[in-house]
């Protein structure tokens, strides 16, 4: 037996060896009960930890130290034309100040939009600058070592993101530093939008560090040069965040009825110097906007119009089956409340409805799109009054964008003014606007051709202050049935 | 030259030893180079591999060739994001085959240095695939184009880096 382990001393080691290797192997494939997402790296192994925390300062020292000669050089180069440069600078600054104004503008209306749709959207709220320190060196993983950790409040499972697009997610998080996995690495994935079509896929990483999805139909049309974005189901990656452009879209032949759609990544993943890690996000995208919410100058003149007590919306309803005499849901010609889903028979009533200039009313449920158009459309000729409504007509599930895309705010209580002023007028006007909802499906026209001769009464007594104070709010009324607004006060 | 004469001459079975600081510190900053150069094409070189069969080439003893690979691939593991222990198993088998051969074929010859670089690159690669795949559960990819060329890249890597490493050798 002694003669048999020293002459087989070799292959013994090596079998011995082996085995404790395979055994600490096996015992890391199963996920540790520790390593929950968010944690801040309790799953990871001890040598992982001592050797990333060994090597992270002597990288750290050789980054910083390259990074300083490297800009020191940049900074003395980058003076010559700094004179000119700044100049030009100035004038940038100038037009992007300009720019920005208008964009706030945008942006506040979407949020608005947003607010009303009940629309759920991460907003990035705070983010670690980091920088890339090391990577896997091997092309079977793709990871990247960066400068900060738990102390930092990195966890695990965070985002990690450049200007340009995203990069991966936080894997391992030590001390002062972390791993990061890249998006192309093949364990990676991440839920993506193409940008046009409006596919939703899973983009994945590839042996070769590429970008697939594989999840689309191949009878979907895929263009090359689109863009994909994230599209937030993940959960890790916030939507909208660029993740690159598709470069080629072709049949899967290991996975046949689904296309092989290729995307360049946006990020240079082979170049990362510096990244952000999203740290902390936000649902409430109210909370994304700085600063008083900007008011409409119809919501200042409707506060400031005499407006009625808010009714009871259990109030009893009158026998025309719409509640009389109650206040506008919205005065304010919010487009954004026709983002309340209706069915697109509610909405060409609620069109119809504008046409005859009558004020909306909650208990009508009638949608704030609705109420806008209302607004809008009183004021307009008949002709245009028949645009307006049938724009909501024939894209009853787009209409909510339609109103949103051109809110065209008329002072408040524009349906209230009109109907006191030309009062004869609105109501024959109307008869043009009904007309067109007669090409609706719904088939709800007659009885909103009615409707405008009543319209000058009841056009008197809804006062817009009630709801105007809320204009980002969805409108509170809940949509009504078809047959309450058909039926016009008489 | 002398090893082209013969296989088994004095002087390639010669065990040649290294001083502790070189031991240690050729494979920490093989890795360390490896994990810190971010060039697109140097993810092909193989840094810790080549570290790994030149000791065990040089050595020519089975059990400090593997142990010398196995340390070294137990660290490389660290920086990737996969389960540790896979490129340890991979070069521990290298660094057990590496010095094996050491003793029955001429290793200081330029030429059969590329050559045995380039299969054990290959061996690598498969054990590698093969725990990755069997053990693990990982979803690797053979791609010959990219193996080989790899193997070819390490294998001059070698040439150039072993006529280097020649020089840390403690001759008795």
């Amino acid at each position: 037996m002694e003669n048999f382990f020293t002459r087989y001393k070799n292959p013994l080691a090596l079998m011995a060896v082996l085995f404790i290797q395979v055994v600490a192997l096996a015992t890391q494939v199963k996920r540790p009960e520790g390593a929950k997402p968010g944690s801040t790296g309790s799953g990871t192994r001890l040598i992982r930890v001592w050797t990333v925390t060994a090597f992270t300062p002597i990288e750290k020292v050789f980054v910083s130290t390259g990074r300083f000669f490297r800009n020191g050089w940049h900074d003395y180069a980058d003076l010559r034309g700094a004179r000119k440069q700044n100049i030009e600078l100035h004038e940038e600054v100038a037009r992007l100040q300009m720019e920005q104004v208008r964009l706030r503008q945008d942006a506040d209306q979407a949020r608005r939009l947003q607010a009303l749709l009940d629309f759920k959207e991460k907003f990035i709220t705070k983010t670690v600058a980091a920088q890339v320190i090391a990577t896997s060196g091997t092309e079977q993983s793709r990871l990247i070592t960066i400068d900060k950790g738990s102390k930092a409040g990195i966890k695990t499972d965070m985002a990690v993101i450049t200007p340009d697009g995203i990069v991966g997610k936080v894997k391992d998080v030590f001390g002062s530093s972390a791993q990061v996995l890249l998006i192309n690495d093949h364990d990676s994935g991440a839920g993506v939008i193409l940008e046009h079509s409006r596919l939703q896929g899973i983009v994945k990483g590839t042996p070769l560090g590429e970008l697939q999805i594989n999840d689309i139909m191949s009878d979907e049309k895929v263009e090359t040069g689109e863009h994909v974005i994230t599209s937030g189901g993940d959960r890790i990656y916030p939507k909208g965040f660029s993740v690159g452009t598709v470069i080629a879209a072709t049949p899967d032949r290991d996975n046949d009825p689904f296309l092989a759609i290729k995307i360049k990544p946006t990020a240079d993943l082979n170049r990362l110097e510096e990244v952000l890690v999203i740290t902390e996000t936000s649902d409430n995208s109210r909370s994304a906007s700085a600063g008083p919410e900007p008011m409409r100058a119809a919501d200042i003149l409707s506060q400031r119009l005499p407006s009625v007590p808010k009714v009871d919306p259990n109030a009893p309803k009158t026998a025309g089956g719409a509640q009389t005499g109650v206040p506008a849901a919205k005065p304010s010609p919010s487009p954004a409340t026709a983002n309340k889903p209706v069915s697109p028979g509610t909405e060409q009533k609620t069109a119809a409805a504008s046409g005859s200039a009558k004020p909306p009313t909650p208990a009508t449920g009638a949608p704030a799109t609705g109420t806008a158009a209302t607004n809008t459309v009183a004021n307009k000729t008949g002709a245009e009054a028949k645009k307006s409504s049938s724009g909501q007509t024939q894209s009853p599930t787009g209409s909510a964008e339609t109103a949103a895309a051109k809110p065209k705010p008329t002072p408040s209580a524009t349906g209230t003014a009109t109907a006191n002023t030309v009062p004869g007028k609105t109501g024959a006007e109307a008869k043009k606007p009904s007309s067109g909802q007669t090409q609706s499906p719904t088939g709800s026209t007659e009885t909103t051709v009615a409707k405008p001769k009543l319209t000058p009464k009841k056009a008197k007594t809804p006062t817009p202050a009630t709801d105007s104070s809320k204009p980002d709010q969805p409108s509170a009324t809940p949509a009504a049935t078809p047959a309450t607004q058909e039926k016009p006060p008489r | 030259m002398n090893s082209a004469v013969s296989l088994t001459s004095r002087e390639e079975i010669e065990v040649h030893r290294f001083s502790w600081p070189v031991s240690i510190g050729i494979p920490v900053l093989a890795i360390f180079l490896q994990v810190f150069l971010r060039v697109r094409f140097l993810t092909a070189l193989d840094l810790p591999l080549l570290v790994t069969i030149f000791f065990a080439v040089a050595r020519r003893r089975p059990i400090p060739g593997m142990i010398t690979g196995a340390l070294i691939g137990t660290l490389q593991d660290v920086w990737t994001g996969h389960p540790i222990g896979l490129f340890g198993i991979a070069k521990t088998i290298v660094g057990y085959l590496g010095s094996s051969i050491g003793v029955k074929l001429d290793v200081e010859n330029p030429g059969s240095r590329f050559l045995m670089t380039f299969a054990f690159v290959l061996i690598h690669r498969f054990v590698y695939m093969a725990i990755s795949l069997q053990l693990v559960g990982g979803s690797e990819a053979w791609i010959w184009s990219h193996t080989l060329l790899s193997a070819l890249v390490n294998g001059l890597a070698a040439v150039v880096l072993f006529a280097g490493l020649d020089k840390f050798k403690l001759r008795n």
